[in-house]
């Protein structure tokens, strides 16, 4: 069972200097970055463009039509998935008690998460940037 | 707080079930879960949330180069009105998380902030409810506009 501490909620930072010690560092760290990131991400696709223009058509000729726009989605991308993949694995560990199911759920996990990263770097790196200059 | 027998008095019947029974009922009534409790259960839920929509989201991004097609159709999903009412409730489980998520490193790296968890607590309500009102009403204005503009007022 994870410790939780009864002030802050967070978990407690666990003793020593393993992984554990910078698993606990990296959820803070991108934490921060995913409150900048992800807010910034859903402020602009829902309340500076609207759902119902979103098109591929607009995901290709606006939202990703700057190099920028693209650098700055993968990188919340890749904080997403290390935040969220970590603190799916406390989850797991918490309500997952039998080794083989552990191994099996949090194998699947992992599995999920590789898939994740490379279809969202795929798509972020192949689709076509009309009107640049590649 | 009342004493543990008096406790135990007022539910006879599973008191009276065996040691087994009793210790697990000692442990309900024992527990007093307060702000740190409820803020740490909405973060566990609305973390694995959003760790779902994110799953579906970058299979659906995949798919404005893979299948553009099937991309326009989910998006004209999350552009309708129960789509809507969807993304009222990611943008409120994001901004709960997020908030609660800057509580949890406000207090881990500066303790002696623990003082005053309680009114950061609140404080992240306010914010919350500040910046997720006028959120709600810009992703629900398709729906609200049209009905003030039917009675004339908008």
């Amino acid at each position: 069972m994870i410790r939780v501490s009864p002030r802050s909620s967070g978990r407690v930072r666990p003793s020593g200097s393993g992984l554990e010690v910078a698993v606990w560092y990296v959820m803070r760290l991108t934490g921060v970055g995913l409150f900048v990131l992800a807010l910034a991400h859903f402020s602009i696709l829902h309340f500076v463009f609207d759902p119902a223009e979103q098109t591929a058509e607009f995901i290709a000729t606006q939202r990703w039509n700057q190099l920028i726009w693209r650098a700055l989605d993968w990188l919340l991308l890749m904080m997403v998935l290390f935040h969220g993949f970590l603190g799916m694995r406390i989850v797991v560990v918490d309500y997952v008690r039998g080794g083989t199911a552990r191994l099996l759920t949090l194998s699947f996990l992992y599995m999920l998460a590789v898939l994740l990263f490379v279809l969202g770097t795929v798509v972020i790196v192949t689709l076509p940037m009309p009107g640049s200059a590649r | 707080m009342p004493s543990a027998p008096a406790l135990l008095q007022r539910f006879p019947r599973l008191a009276s079930g065996g040691d087994a029974h009793r210790e697990v009922l000692m442990n309900v009534l024992r527990y007093r879960g307060r702000e740190g409790m409820v803020a740490w259960a909405f973060h566990r839920i609305s973390g694995v949330g959003i760790f779902l929509f994110v799953v579906l989201h970058v299979i659906d991004i995949y798919l404005v180069g893979g299948d553009p097609r099937a991309y326009n159709e989910l998006l004209a999903f999350y552009a309708s009105v129960p789509g809507r009412f969807l993304e009222v409730l990611l943008g409120a489980a994001l901004l709960y998380h997020a908030l609660n998520g800057m509580r949890i490193i406000i207090i881990d790296l500066w303790p002696t902030m623990t003082a005053y968890h309680r009114q950061i607590w609140w404080a992240s309500w306010v914010i919350f409810v500040a910046v997720g009102v006028p959120g709600a009403a810009i992703i629900l204005r398709p729906i609200w506009l049209p009905i003030l503009r039917g009675i004339g007022v908008a």
